[in-house]
């Protein structure tokens, strides 16, 4: 069986990782594109490159997004975010990884990407073929816009986290957390509620529909811990949950618990923290 | 300008997945319905971009019976009418957008056209990024993908897809597909008038065989998960000592 892998850049980790899977897969053939971003060009370029291969590419929005027009032009199934191949059969992620689903591919061909996380990244590199993209159908990145982030670490780099949910109680409410964030270097992170109540904007939101973060440090304050907010947070090495309802559901994911109210733990922990660090 | 926003109904899951006996679905006894949140935010924009310009917002759905609910809660949002393709299967995403694109072929037959085709990136259950490419791939148009921000004018829609680090840029002519993801803004709660204006805007259900799934459910598994046994640091602002104790231990204080 002859697999061609499509790499989105030769360095990055989700690619290292479709490479891995690819391995597992059968011989190997790795392809990057070079070039302005145009979806349908770069699939095309892909289809024309493998053949009659089995194609796996990363589990990122674009990787996700290539194999999606690569299977539209072939016809052919495509099965988004595989943590597992055996075969013609197959487990693909749900609900953002928290939960699963084993399925059957019916086709002579298996184009798969590689569920983020899900596979080891690849020990040692590959000879990797560059594309130039087809002429696409005017579909291009004609332009590329960058956030201010007034200087702040940003969601996705941070070292620690540190998050509200519901139990913040109100946008004000994030001044501690905000206070205890500064001095952890760390960045604010929010649930869902928090964002569709309008006390956060989008950007903070941590979740399936929002940033998925993996900090060393992920401290939870008054997040009940529902499936849409985990699938967001459980890549975090540590997480440390603070809520007063001893039976809620994050606890269940964390590393570490306090009990009590956060309005009154969070500002404790700060002046912990000041006391330590002497300042 | 006339948009078609394409939504699916899916269960809010809270804290824990409870599969059904034969590991199908999600047991969804005690579970209330919505919409993908991205979904959510592309009926918004609809609805936003028609009643600053004019037009109409359709919402089509695959689902079941129960389906209608979301519809009308999309009515109550400023939706016009709505287009309800009822299953009780659950298709996948081949068959799904071939569906979807044969409905608005007809649907375009007898009132025309539509500007704007709207998808959320990805559903919040399946997941399986496709659908929207697939229906742009069926009917001929240009689709652009990840949309945080979306702007119409003169015939033509820009659209800023977010990207590690930033927004790329896209400018593509109407008629065209875009997918849409949360945070492009912040859907409106509809008002108890709306809700009930919502009742009676014309919704076309029609039934529909499923085919044969090319990408064939077998089965849902919960994942084992860590089950981690949390260590409990202590009991309100007394545990401060032993937090700072441990974020030392883990090198990030």
């Amino acid at each position: 069986m002859s697999v061609l892998v499509f790499l989105e850049s030769a360095d990055d980790e989700l690619s290292s990782q479709a490479l891995t899977l690819a391995r597992s897969l059968g011989d190997v053939r790795a392809v990057t594109v070079e070039g302005p971003y145009a979806p349908a060009g770069w699939a095309a370029a892909i289809v024309e490159a493998a053949g009659g291969d089995d194609i796996v590419g990363p589990g990122s929005d674009r990787g996700n997004e290539v194999l999606a027009h690569v299977a539209a032009q072939l016809d052919l199934p495509f099965a988004a975010n595989v943590s597992e191949v055996r075969g013609d059969e197959l487990t693909r992620i749900r609900w953002g990884g928290t939960l699963l689903e084993e399925a059957k591919l019916h086709s002579d061909r298996r184009l798969v990407t590689a569920a983020p996380f899900a596979f080891a990244p690849a020990s040692g590199g590959e000879e990797v073929t560059v594309l130039s993209p087809f002429p696409g159908n005017g579909v291009e990145v004609v332009d590329h816009v960058a956030p201010d982030t007034g200087g702040k670490v940003s969601l996705a780099d941070a070292k620690v986290v540190v998050s509200g949910g519901r139990g913040v109680g109100s946008a004000e409410g994030f001044a501690i957390l905000e206070e205890l964030a500064a001095l952890l270097d760390a960045a604010v992170g929010c649930s869902r509620v928090v964002t569709s109540a309008g006390w956060r904007p989008h950007s903070d939101q941590v979740g399936q529909t929002g940033t998925k973060v993996s900090p060393d440090l992920y401290i939870a304050c008054g997040i009940s811990g529902a499936t849409q907010h985990i699938a967001g947070c459980k890549g975090a090495k540590a997480l440390l949950a603070i809520n007063a309802d001893r039976e809620a559901t994050i606890f269940a994911h964390a590393d570490y618990a306090v009990i009590g109210d956060l309005h009154e733990i969070v500002p404790a922990i700060t002046a912990e923290l000041r006391k330590v660090k002497g300042s | 300008m006339r948009i078609l926003c394409c939504v699916k109904r899916v269960p809010i899951t809270g804290g824990r997945m409870v599969l059904t006996a034969d590991a199908q679905a999600i047991e969804t006894k005690h579970l209330g319905f919505t919409i993908s949140p991205h979904e959510e935010c592309g009926v918004e924009e609809a609805v936003r971009i028609v009643e600053a310009s004019g037009g109409e917002v359709v919402v089509l759905t695959l689902g079941p019976d129960e389906a209608a609910e979301q519809i009308r809660d999309c009515m109550a949002i400023g939706a016009d009418r709505g287009i309800h393709l009822v299953s009780s299967e659950e298709w996948d995403a081949q068959a799904t957008a071939g569906a979807i694109a044969d409905a608005i072929r007809a649907d375009s037959e007898n009132t025309g056209p539509f500007d704007l085709i709207v998808f959320g990136n990805e559903s919040a259950d399946a997941g399986g990024y496709q659908v929207g490419i697939r229906v742009a791939y069926a009917l001929g148009l240009p689709v652009v993908t990840g949309l945080k921000g979306l702007t119409i004018d003169g015939g033509r829609a820009r659209c800023e897809q977010e990207v590690p680090g930033g927004r790329d840029v896209y400018d593509v002519p109407l008629p065209a597909v875009v997918t849409v993801k949360e945070g492009l803004n912040l859907p409106r709660y509809p008002s108890v008038p709306a809700k009930l204006r919502a009742k009676s805007k014309p919704l076309d259900a029609r039934p529909l065989e499923r085919p044969a799934s090319r990408l064939e459910k077998l089965r849902l598994v919960v994942p084992e998960g860590s089950r981690k046994q949390a260590e409990i640091l202590g009991e309100g602002p007394g545990a401060a000592q032993r937090v700072v104790e441990v974020m030392q231990q883990l090198g990030v204080a």
